[in-house]
């Protein structure tokens, strides 16, 4: 018939362009990296060296990546979540004072941040679905809510637990792999969780389902909000990972310490090409994103650029990251008839 | 009568990556004259308006505009020559009133050039909209008037451009019969001024009303101009598709069993329907015809749990069942097809697999992890009983047809196992060609023991397909008639029902 025909002969003739065009996102975030990374290098043969690669680069990226995992989640489904920075926070208090006034061990610690986490994100979840606050408005809110908590629970003070129990520290510090900290390897072994859960699981389906559309996904039966407060439970299970990590490196919770990770993480999620519209998204791509962000300040500060320079290179870093992937969708448009 | 030809287009082609989109195209218009081009989805409509008002570049041919040769390269080189598109959806600003929508950028100022002069806006508006005839106040807000008057206003902002060549892309898809009219006598209107308009509808019954001649285009060819007066409807759909397509068609005689499937009762809602009660039986499709606004969709949609009734209940095969949320349906097996299926059916960014399992994941997963594999397979499955046309089913449901994302939405209630299919305009933005294969569709279907309700606003749509056809007016149902008995005038006699004497229906 004659209306397929136009179908057929434009596909027949773009599988493979269409292949590139699907993970052209992150090819090209890879390869800015690369590109960034060889650069560093070369200015700087010391930027490549394992101490500062392993050290610097990849141990700074661990908490931002965390965060940007679980943000990756509910970008996906459209939404945001501003409280993961405060969120961290709190939860870093809240199982530090849990830890020392129950006397836990390390792993009951870690369980205890990352339920309390995965609370703290099904709050945000309900305040969206069950009183249908747009997702900005509810997790703006919580953010505030949670940086007062965190100060007032801690006293305004640091809590320096994790000398107290055995262990904490090795959570981040250790080497399980030798010359490998075990903060790097909790990443990338939780961005493989988190990778599977998107592609292999229902969650992960029904994910990019209400991303694509709310409405549709709806109507064809499925329980929009209860999987909605899934997702940001689940955004929140990571946050509590961060924040078991942020105390094991810094040796102590800190309440006023968070306020601004989100960002950082919301822009590691976009420089990845994960589509603030919903519906599509890596989790790949994030930890490709969070790098280049981790791998630009290290490089810079080597060059002794001023720091207030380094915000502006990754201000710009993320304007051109947007503006590329803007540029490719319009012209992938474009070729639609 | 001598008159000046506006617009001659010759030997037009565009070619986009893989398709010709158009390939040696030509048409013209003249002053006064409303020159209609008809063509299935993809015929490449759409595309030879784009050139026309400056949107697209074309590859070949040539374009004269008053007798020269012009080239279009943006749609404001397009308005300075005098070509303005009325698009199908519309381009308005609904928080600015009528006056600000139609000299948008080209406002009045005081002198000194920096103050708005509102009040010369609003005579100007005034004047204009006299000229045309049209019952507009300047003042009103935009986003509050109804479509038909929203259309209006696009229409006075085309004008208003003094420009002599008006395109309108479908402009009766979302008006009622009587706005329809209206519509048409604003055209006379235009055409008596001796503008030139490009009508492009896909109700054909509207060409003989309004236009002087019809061009038929198909797969971006040029088919045939022709003269309204010399032609007929069969005609033009037999140019459009290459082939004869029956239009007087009713249901062939099939034995439906008197087993009640669904039986619903006194459904009301807040804002408009009021005690409609029906029950559907096995195998049978029942039709639900009305005008615009008599809540049809209202009906399904609260039927479905999808907006909430303050009162009813729906028993399915002699239980009552609450629904208070479309997943308490879709638990019961009643799937929706909305007519809007780009909003409210699929995933237009994910491919075949994913829409045709939306509804279904349970089915296709073990301990929350997804079987692809077997997804694949069903989907496969679909894709040739259903005969979808795609490469695979790892094809983006955007790339297709209309006809072909009808029966992906089709296709997840298939595999879902939904016994009662409730379709919202089953062949609304689908090609004459199609629809025929969507209606041996829903015939399968019901002969296979599906159960199926069709809302339609096209009638013979309605006398074609349906078993009995139900009629709703202003929120109610006004009658249920046997097809036998049913023609266009008693289902019209029964949608213009307003008064409170109703037959009984139960």
């Amino acid at each position: 018939m004659s209306e397929d025909l136009t179908t057929t002969q434009s596909e027949g003739g773009n599988k493979v362009s269409a292949f590139v065009r699907r993970e052209i996102g992150r090819v090209a975030a890879l390869a800015s990296l690369v590109i960034i990374f060889a650069f560093f290098t070369i200015m700087r043969p010391v930027f490549a060296s394992w101490a500062n690669v392993s050290g610097g680069i990849l141990m700074s990226t661990t908490v931002i990546g965390l965060l940007a995992i679980g943000v990756t989640f509910v970008i996906i489904t459209g939404g945001i979540d501003l409280s993961v920075g405060t969120s961290m926070a709190l939860v870093a208090v809240i199982t530090g004072k849990s830890v020392m006034a129950y006397d836990l061990n390390v792993w009951t610690g870690i369980l205890l941040g990352m339920v309390v986490g995965g609370l703290l994100g099904a709050i945000n979840g309900l305040l969206i679905t069950v009183l249908k606050l747009p997702a900005f408005i509810a997790t703006l809110a919580t953010m505030k809510g949670a940086q007062g908590l965190a100060l007032i629970i801690s006293d305004m003070k640091p809590i320096l637990f994790a000398t107290d129990v055995e262990g904490w520290d090795q959570i981040a510090r250790g080497n399980i792999i030798p010359n490998f900290p075990n903060a790097v390897l909790i990443l990338f072994v939780a961005a493989i969780i988190g990778s599977l859960i998107l592609n292999k699981t229902v969650l992960g389906r029904y994910n990019f389902a209400i991303g694509s559309n709310l409405e549709a996904t709806k109507l064809s039966g499925v329980k929009v909000n209860r999987w909605l407060v899934a997702i940001y439970a689940l955004c929140g299970v990571y946050v509590g990972l961060a924040a078991v990590v942020i105390t094991s490196r810094l040796g102590s919770a800190q309440p006023d310490l968070g306020l601004g990770y989100e960002l950082e993480a919301i822009a590691a999620v976009i420089i990845g090409g994960t589509s603030l519209f919903g519906g599509k998204g890596t989790i790949g791509g994030t930890i490709i994103g969070a790098l280049i962000m981790s791998v630009l300040i290290n490089g810079l500060r080597i060059l002794e650029l001023q720091q207030e320079w380094q915000y502006v290179v990754v201000g710009a870093v993320i304007l051109f990251a947007v503006f590329a992937d803007n540029l490719r969708r319009r012209r992938a448009g474009d070729t639609t008839v | 009568m001598a008159t000046a030809q506006l617009l001659s287009l010759t030997g037009v082609s565009k070619v986009f990556p893989g398709v010709k989109a158009l390939d040696n195209v030509q048409f013209d218009l003249n002053e006064g004259e409303v020159h209609a081009i008809v063509g299935e989805n993809g015929a490449g409509k759409s595309t030879l308006m784009k050139i026309l008002s400056g949107i697209y570049k074309k590859d070949a041919g040539d374009v004269k505009y008053r007798g020269e040769s012009v080239e279009i390269p943006s749609p404001y080189e397009a308005q300075r020559l005098g070509i303005s598109i009325i698009h199908q959806e519309l381009n308005l600003m609904p928080h600015l009133t009528v006056a600000q929508n139609i000299y948008i950028g080209r406002e009045n100022r005081r002198p000194g050039g920096v103050f708005l002069d509102n009040p010369k806006l609003n005579d100007e508006a005034a004047k204009l909209l006299a000229e045309l005839e049209l019952n507009l106040d300047p003042k009103a807000i935009v986003g509050e008037l109804t479509i038909a008057k929203q259309q209006m206003v696009e229409i006075a902002k085309a004008v208003s451009y003094r420009g002599s060549v008006i395109i309108m892309d479908e402009p009766t898809s979302s008006l009622t019969p009587a706005e329809t009219d209206a519509l048409f006598k604003i055209i006379r209107t235009l055409k008596a001024a001796g503008k030139g308009v490009v009508y492009i509808s896909h109700r054909l019954e509207e060409l003989a009303k309004i236009t002087d001649r019809i061009t038929v285009i198909r797969d971006g060819q040029y088919v045939k101009t022709l003269k309204t007066t010399e032609t007929s409807i069969p005609e033009v759909i037999s140019l459009m598709v290459g082939r004869k397509v029956d239009q007087d068609q009713r249901p062939t005689n099939r034995n439906i069993s008197s087993e009640i499937v669904m039986k619903v009762e006194g459904i009301s809602d807040r804002h408009l329907l009021r005690d409609v009660s029906f029950e559907l039986r096995k195998g049978e499709i029942l039709g639900f015809a009305g005008l615009m606004g008599a809540g049809r969709t209202e009906l399904a949609r609260a039927i479905i749990g999808a907006d909430p009734k303050t009162a009813g209940t729906v028993t399915l095969h002699g239980k009552e069942v609450k629904i208070k949320q479309p997943s308490d349906a879709v638990a019961a097996g009643i799937g929706y097809l909305s007519e809007d299926r780009k909003r409210f059916g699929l995933l237009l960014i994910q491919n075949l697999t994913f829409n045709v399992i939306l509804s279904s994941i349970p089915r296709f997963s073990k301990f929350g992890w997804l079987r692809i594999k077997p997804a694949a397979g069903v989907t496969r499955d679909v894709i040739s009983q259903l005969r979808v046309r795609t490469p695979s089913e790892n094809q983006f449901v955007k790339n297709l047809s209309g006809g072909n994302q009808q029966k992906v939405v089709i296709g997840k209630w298939l595999t879902r196992n939904c016994d009662i299919l409730i379709f919202d305009e089953p062949t609304r933005g689908i090609d004459v060609g199609a629809k025929d294969e969507i209606y041996k569709l829903l015939t399968k279907l019901a002969e296979e023991g599906k159960s199926i309700i069709m809302i339609s606003s096209e009638l013979p749509e309605i006398l074609r397909m349906s078993d009995r056809v139900a009629v709703m007016c202003a929120g109610r149902l006004t009658g249920i008639i046997d097809n036998k008995d049913a023609n266009q005038e008693v289902i019209i006699e029964y949608a213009t029902k307003f008064s409170d004497e109703l037959p009984a229906v139960h």
